[in-house]
């Protein structure tokens, strides 16, 4: 790989041995996918995946003390997924003895997170792109991030161009200031091998479309078609939708970057010279959809059993989406003449956001309906085996590929955390 | 006892020899591995529920072999983490190009963990419809892998 000055200076250890070892990480993963040179990050802000003190992933943590320690820090300043944990969510002593001991080294991580670079004691969000966090790359911005919802999102619908990183090596180029050029970064690697057309008799669900899609083209780019007559710009409906949409393709697939026509910055301004040529294409239509929901395995122990506990919220909301649940939920309980919700309820949205919304009037009504606002990872949550073996239902399709939580759509959620069936 | 021998692109170097574990869809390293790594469990038994091939299966020791890895950016990391715990697979090996999560954890391991894991990718549609869980598999540096049965 063709290395500038700086870049060698730091890969011969003339800026220690750490961050030399950092260097020569980031030379080997570059040149795995032919990169012939690094290009300096232009994004203000990095966005790192780890943000859990989990009392298992030592090795994680050892490995941060080891940069400390040496001086290697990020420079950049950083964002960073959500805490695991906060007061006031819905546990009993044992869950609570067994978060304890789990999440036993998170007030030591948040401290290694604070002297490698963290933006503040609020950054703490999967949705980091949020107005209210502040970290908004511009469009052809260079990023070192990972998240996978963080990661499709930044490409897909702020145009900035970043790999699917994995964590770790978020920070490492957040250190060494530069990352490998190849795949996302290049105008090759963005065009689209498949052409997606959606042939729904309604707006489809956004996370159910994205896993759809997502099992379909796994770590591929697909370019979708049919969805401007849904949406006519990318206003704040439309990109909370994509946000929801983009996580699932990324969770239940491996999608880096979707271009949606007439919609998204790159499909807007290239259309559908964005497709490669011997694309695929893939129909996607009620029948798609529904089959797709109905492959989803239940891992409950009692399939029939009465959900104890609802999370909406994965990925954090955005504040249109937590006005419209708010509303939604209002509606369905009075419709109902109910007060409460009949299922606990945990809404998520980044801290800065939710600590405004609780402010306001919706929040105060949702709270006052038994519904807990909150920063958390629910992922976070339902990792405490006795969360996991509780029978949780989500909306969130990545929520439902990594833990025990049962998906429904939005509605059906919603009818059943009000009282009703499904 | 018949034998067949691949080729592909050794992506991190080594010798190593173990039985198959085969992953027809896309590997999710997180959904995998969260269950081993959180719980103690020295076998890494797989925990993805979606992943009917591997589900329960334990993986450590074994040649984990997948079209690539999907799912969480946190992939790497774990793969990371199971290395620096001694519970990673023996060899990574994949049918497609390697995708930029497992590369990571492969690269992790090799140079901050004293396991290192050999890596080769680009081995083809074939040897994946070739190759079944209980194989014995043998890798040379130089990207080869036999398959005995």
């Amino acid at each position: 790989m063709e290395l500038t000055q700086r870049q060698r200076d730091i890969f011969e250890g003339k800026e220690g041995d750490v961050k030399a070892k950092v260097m020569k990480t980031l030379i080997m993963y570059g040149e795995t996918f032919g990169a012939e040179k690094m290009v300096d990050i232009t994004g203000k802000y990095g966005h790192l995946v780890t943000s859990f003190g989990l009392s298992v992933m030592s090795p994680v943590y050892d490995l941060m003390d080891t940069l400390i320690n040496s001086g290697t820090l990020s420079s950049q300043r950083f964002s960073v997924d959500p805490r695991p944990l906060e007061k006031g969510l819905p546990m009993n002593l044992i869950q609570n003895i067994f978060f304890r001991v789990m999440y036993s080294k998170q007030k030591d991580y948040d401290e290694q997170l604070k002297k490698l670079g963290i933006m503040s004691d609020d950054a703490y969000t999967c949705t980091c792109y949020m107005e209210e966090v502040g970290n908004i790359p511009e469009e052809g911005d260079i990023l070192s991030w990972a998240e996978s919802s963080a990661v499709v999102y930044a490409n897909s619908i702020l145009g900035a161009r970043c790999n699917r990183n994995s964590g770790i090596l978020d920070l490492f180029g957040s250190i060494v200031g530069c990352v490998p050029y190849f795949g996302l970064l290049t105008d090759e690697g963005r065009k689209a091998t498949w052409l997606i057309e959606v042939k729904t008799s309604k707006k489809p669900e956004a996370q159910l479309l994205g896993s759809a899609i997502g099992m379909k083209v796994m770590e591929d780019v697909p370019y979708v078609i049919g969805m401007d007559k849904y949406f006519s710009s990318l206003d704040e409906d439309a990109k909370a939708y994509f946000k929801d949409f983009g996580a699932a393709t990324a969770s239940n697939g491996a999608v880096g970057l979707y271009h949606i026509e007439n919609l998204t910055p790159e499909a807007v301004k290239h259309g559908r010279t964005l497709l490669k040529e011997g694309y695929k294409t893939f129909v996607i239509d009620d029948a798609v959809l529904e089959e797709t929901e109905r492959n989803y395995p239940v891992i409950w122990k009692d399939r029939n059993a009465k959900p104890k506990l609802a999370f909406i919220g994965c990925p954090h909301l955005s504040a249109a989406q937590l006005d419209s649940w708010s509303d939604r939920i209002n509606d369905e309980l009075s419709s109902r003449g109910l007060r409460k919700v009949a299922v606990k309820t945990v809404m998520t949205a980044a801290p800065a956001l939710m600590d405004k919304f609780k402010a306001g009037e919706k929040g105060q009504r949702l709270m006052r309906q038994g519904v807990i606002l909150s920063h958390i990872c629910p992922l976070m949550y339902m990792n405490n085996p006795q969360c996991g073996s509780m029978p949780v239902i989500t909306c969130s399709n990545k929520l439902r590929t990594y833990t025990s939580a049962r998906y429904y759509k939005e509605d059906e959620l919603l009818r059943m955390i009000c009282g009703g069936a499904r | 006892m018949s034998e067949r021998i691949f080729k592909g692109r050794a992506v991190v170097k080594g010798n190593v020899s173990a039985e198959a574990l085969v992953s027809h869809g896309g590997f999710n390293t997180l959904a995998s591995y969260q269950h081993s790594l959180m719980f103690g469990d020295k076998t890494g038994k797989c925990s993805d529920q979606n992943n009917p091939d591997l589900y329960e299966k334990p993986m450590a020791g074994k040649a984990l072999i997948m079209p690539q890895t999907i799912g969480s950016t946190t992939g790497g990391l774990v793969l990371y983490c199971a290395a620096c715990m001694s519970r990673q697979p023996a060899c990574l090996l994949f049918s497609k190009e390697i995708d930029s999560l497992a590369a990571a954890g492969a690269i992790l391991a090799d140079v901050w963990t004293d396991n290192s894991m050999p890596t080769v990718d680009g081995l083809g549609d074939e040897f994946l419809s070739y190759v079944r869980t209980g194989d014995r598999i043998t890798v040379c540096e130089d990207g080869s892998v036999k398959v005995e049965r």
